[in-house]
């Protein structure tokens, strides 16, 4: 049997580090955008301490991914951040304030001090969530790039409507999966709105990801094409749509963990629709299609490639234990305490 | 101002306000280790109150760690594109590694030592701290590797994008930056480059001490004011302790890392002793200014001292930048240049001397007046004086114990800056020029947009930063909690009742 090349096993695990973000910082800031639908401070503080002990760890994906395909893909990494400056940099302060604003809320219990921090909050995650999905959708889109490889566009090109709707649709996405958290993490009163949400928000999202996937066959010509190479794409798709579909049944027979695990298997779905689709580019270069960056002439050398692999083995299964432990620890309803937020 | 010159000013801004915080977790996360164990060990719930009072400050400085810390992983691609092709290969599987096995270990533990008390018992919590200081740890290790190779680059060579082999005494040009790349060749000797262990001793040392300094300042508030006392003398004396073992570890650390620079980087150590000339009996300068025109410094002098601390030797001498570098490579880099223009050049491969001779020294003076504050506290410990408030000495000392937490801050960041303005003009050491590694695509204008954003932003955090510690400072630790609020497994831990 002949082994998958490295580039391919790093176009992979790079595929996993940031389908884990999605799925796992996804549902906190989905709760983060939700935070100024409830008034209550009681119902605030749940939503905080329902991620508190997890947010964390749930951003170092993010962080990982970052790392990950640095090493493993510079060209990407250095063309995609140089490239998309300041909405890159607009990211990281939304994503600074989101952070600071779960700690520092509950340290003053001075009204003006709480709605300041809540703002900065829920602003900061829905901004987030609209930025990581417009870089999305531009992505899929293709950026032009020039022969050295270097981002050709400009700041306002960044921000097309095709984009800008896959930016609407991931903050849907979020919300969608973070309503679908809350009802594992809370009870009584607050269980009964967040209830109330789940089916909106679901057909919220699926309008939304529909009107997305029309405007897709539209607007980006080299996806009907490989799709067309690739019949099972649409296999993906179609399970995906019913994953979603599944969400509403499994709330309504009150297995609100059903419930989340089918949506977070739709966040492996879609990512794996896009990974199949995009497959072997790194960054699509439109118009010039000759200038993208494939995993091949992205990548770091077969050595870098190999080395990064065993710190993965080693690296990854540690990280899911540990990871699978806390959430373990922390399962059940989240109850306030005095070392909560 | 030109792009160079402002992504510079980003980098430095935003890498020294992250190092404003990490070191404190670092220094903290061994702290609290301590505290937890003794409390384990010792069953005296004083020691269960500090580690529960030192954990709150210790969740503040982690948090804005953390959102500092994201800029950082990220600005190697936006500001540093060229730089971030021309040596991911090498240099990202360090970052990735940190992400696998430093961040990853912390936040997760990090969700047991903070949320944990009533969830799990009180060894697990134990371990969970253990593990979140040990994670703190690890990223220190793996920053540190990769800002060291940058420092001392080896187990590297140079080869084409298509994958030739180019010699190794190659020198890159600007037009080569679209086509050549360092890659990798030993991993190990990458990761244990000639400076990595010198000078990660060093940065623990130094995290160490900020965290020791921050408890021992803290504790030692609390004693003037009279406030709760049996708490603030057992912190005192745990931080004092590690303060002192910090600080002295460090003064040896300190002369492994200036021998480490003689060798590895001369133009460096000439810069920051402000050594023009290349004389026997090198004098080292204890303080005073660099006049860059004469090549002179002003101060005081000890004969011979920088010679025997470089080569152990007093007879040998310390080479000047003068004559650095070294002829044979400036022909090397500047083949057509004429004679007469060798001295303009050569000064082209100096940093700014003045500002890292003080830097330099500003680091050696705080560092040496640390060492004497925790050396004269440990007397007053000693002779039994230390917690005697009615001794106007005491009240003194303890003043200065309350400002000593700048020390190790204001130490740590005259340190980085001597050593990354130090190594100007390059950032790759004599291999990649600072000025050759900017993104291309990325205007003034836009790095001007994000620096003002982090500039406000930053602003904003650090203040909310001293003001919380301050509230939390005021609010001091809580003793009601442990009977109350303690879970059945943690009081059977209980031997001892408080003194107070
Ligand atoms: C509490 C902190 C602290 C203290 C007391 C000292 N240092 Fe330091 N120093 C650092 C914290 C630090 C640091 C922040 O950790 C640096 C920055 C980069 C590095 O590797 O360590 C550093 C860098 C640094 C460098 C540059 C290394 C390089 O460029 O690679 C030298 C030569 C010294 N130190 C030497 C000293 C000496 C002679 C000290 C004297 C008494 C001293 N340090 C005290
Ligand atoms: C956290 C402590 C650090 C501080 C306070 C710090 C400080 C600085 C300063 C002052 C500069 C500007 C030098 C100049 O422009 O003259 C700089 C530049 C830079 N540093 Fe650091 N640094 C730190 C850590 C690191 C680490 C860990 C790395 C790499 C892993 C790193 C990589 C760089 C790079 C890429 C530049 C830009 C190029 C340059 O100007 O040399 N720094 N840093
Ligand atoms: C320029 C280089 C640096 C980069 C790219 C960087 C990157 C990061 C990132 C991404 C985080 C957040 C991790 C999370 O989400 O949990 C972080 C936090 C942290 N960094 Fe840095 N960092 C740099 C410099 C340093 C240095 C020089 C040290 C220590 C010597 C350090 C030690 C830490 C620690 C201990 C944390 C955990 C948060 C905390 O304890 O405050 N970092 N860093």
């Amino acid at each position: 049997m002949m082994l998958p090349d490295l580039n391919i096993i790093w176009y992979i695990l790079v595929g996993v580090l940031f389908t884990g973000y999605a799925m796992l910082d996804g549902f906190d800031l989905g709760v983060g955008a939700l935070q100024l639908f409830v008034r209550k401070d009681e119902h605030r503080r749940m939503f905080l301490n329902s991620i508190g002990p997890v947010w964390d760890g749930n951003e170092v994906w993010l962080v990982t991914g970052g790392g990950a395909l640095f090493a493993a893909f510079p060209q990407a990494y250095a063309t995609v951040f140089s490239g998309f400056y300041l909405p890159f940099m607009l990211l990281l302060c939304s994503l600074i304030f989101r952070a600071v604003a779960i700690e520092f809320r509950s340290k003053e219990d001075w009204t003006w001090w709480r709605q300041f921090w809540d703002v900065a909050f829920s602003a900061g995650s829905l901004v987030s969530s609209l930025l990581i999905g417009v870089a999305m959708g531009n992505i899929v889109r293709g950026i032009p790039l020039d022969a050295d490889h270097e981002f050709a566009g400009t700041f306002l090109g960044l921000l097309n409507p095709y984009s800008l709707l896959m930016g609407i649709t991931t903050v849907l996405l979020f919300a969608m999966h973070g309503a679908i958290y809350l009802t594992m993490k809370t009870e009584g009163e607050l269980l009964e709105i967040v209830s109330g949400w789940v089916p909106r928000l679901i057909g919220f999202f699926l309008a939304s990801y529909f009107l997305f996937n029309l405007y897709t066959l539209v607007e980006v010509p080299w996806v009907l094409e490989t799709v067309r190479a690739r019949p099972y794409v649409f296999l993906v798709v179609a399970a995906n749509v019913l994953i979603v579909l599944n969400i509403p049944r499994e709330i309504h027979k009150g297995r609100e963990f059903h419930a989340f695990l089918s949506s977070c298997t739709a966040m492996v779905l879609m990512m794996a629709t896009f990974g199949l689709t995009y497959f072997p580019n790194m960054v699509l270069s439109s118009p010039e299609i000759a200038n993208s960056l494939t995993i091949y002439n992205a990548a770091s050398t077969q050595k870098t490639l190999g080395i990064m692999l065993i710190i993965a083995l080693i690296g990854v299964p540690l990280v899911l234990a540990y990871t699978a432990s806390i959430y373990w620890v922390f399962r059940g309803k989240t109850t306030l305490t005095k070392s909560s937020y | 101002m030109t792009v160079e010159i402002l992504a510079r000013v980003q980098f430095a801004f935003t890498a020294a306000i992250h190092y404003l915080y990490p070191p404190l977790s670092i220094g903290l996360g061994i702290m609290l280790v301590m505290m937890e164990g003794l409390w384990l060990k010792t069953g005296n719930p004083l020691f269960h109150n500090m580690a529960r009072f030192w954990t709150r400050i210790f969740a503040l400085t982690f948090a804005i760690g953390v959102a500092t810390g994201i800029v950082m992983e990220f600005e190697f691609g936006t500001n540093w594109a060229t730089y971030s092709r021309f040596v991911g290969d090498i240099f990202g599987s360090a970052l990735a590694a940190e992400g696998i096995f430093a961040f990853f270990l912390e936040s997760g533990f990090l969700a047991l030592l903070l949320f944990g008390w009533n969830r799990v018992g009180p060894r697990m919590h134990f371990f969970a701290t253990c593990m979140v200081a040990f994670g703190a740890h690890f990223s220190a290790v793996w920053i540190v590797v990769a800002n060291s190779w940058m420092q001392t680059p080896a187990g590297y060579h140079l080869e084409t994008m298509s994958g030739e082999l180019l010699a190794p005494d190659h020198i890159v040009t600007p037009a080569d930056l679209t086509t050549v790349r360092a890659v990798v060749d030993d991993f190990w000797a990458m990761v244990f480059n000639p400076s990595t262990i010198d000078r990660l001793t060093h940065v623990v040392l130094g995290a160490w001490m900020a965290g020791a300094f921050l408890v021992v300042s803290i504790s030692a508030f609390y004693l003037l004011r009279n406030r709760h006392l049996d708490f603030a003398k057992a912190s005192l004396k745990v931080g004092l302790g590690f303060a002192a073992v910090a600080s002295i570890l460090q003064m040896i650390s300190a002369d492994f890392t200036a021998k480490g620079v003689v060798r590895n980087q001369p133009i460096k150590l000439a810069a920051i002793e402000g050594v023009y000339e290349t004389v026997p009996r090198t004098p080292m300068t204890l303080f005073g200014c660099v006049n860059p025109d004469t090549g002179t410094v002003f101060g005081p002098k000890i004969p011979g001292l920088l010679s025997w601390l470089a080569w152990g030797s007093i007879d040998r001498p310390v080479v000047g930048l003068r004559q650095l570098p070294s002829d044979a490579f400036l022909r090397a880099h500047h083949p057509e240049a004429a004679q007469g223009e060798m001295p303009a050049i050569r000064k082209s491969y100096w940093p700014n001397v003045p500002l890292v001779f003080q830097f330099y020294h500003a680091m050696i003076i705080v560092g040496v007046a640390m060492l004497v504050l925790v050396i004269v506290a440990c007397l007053f410990w000693w002779r039994g004086w230390l917690f005697d408030t009615s001794l106007p000495l005491t009240r003194w000392l303890l003043a200065a114990l309350v400002f000593s937490v700048l020390g190790p801050q204001i130490a740590n960041q005259a340190g980085w800056f001597t050593a990354e303005m130090g190594r100007q003009p390059w950032i790759v050491y004599e291999l990649l020029k600072t000025s050759d590694s900017l993104s291309r695509v990325v205007t003034a204008n836009q790095v001007t947009t994000s620096l003002v954003l982090f500039g406000l932003v930053y602003a904003l955090l650090f203040a909310m930063f001293v003001f919380l510690l301050t509230r939390k400072i005021q609010h001091g630790p809580d003793p009601e909690e442990d009977s109350k609020e303690m879970p059945e497994s943690w009081k059977a831990l209980i031997r001892t009742t408080p003194r107070a």
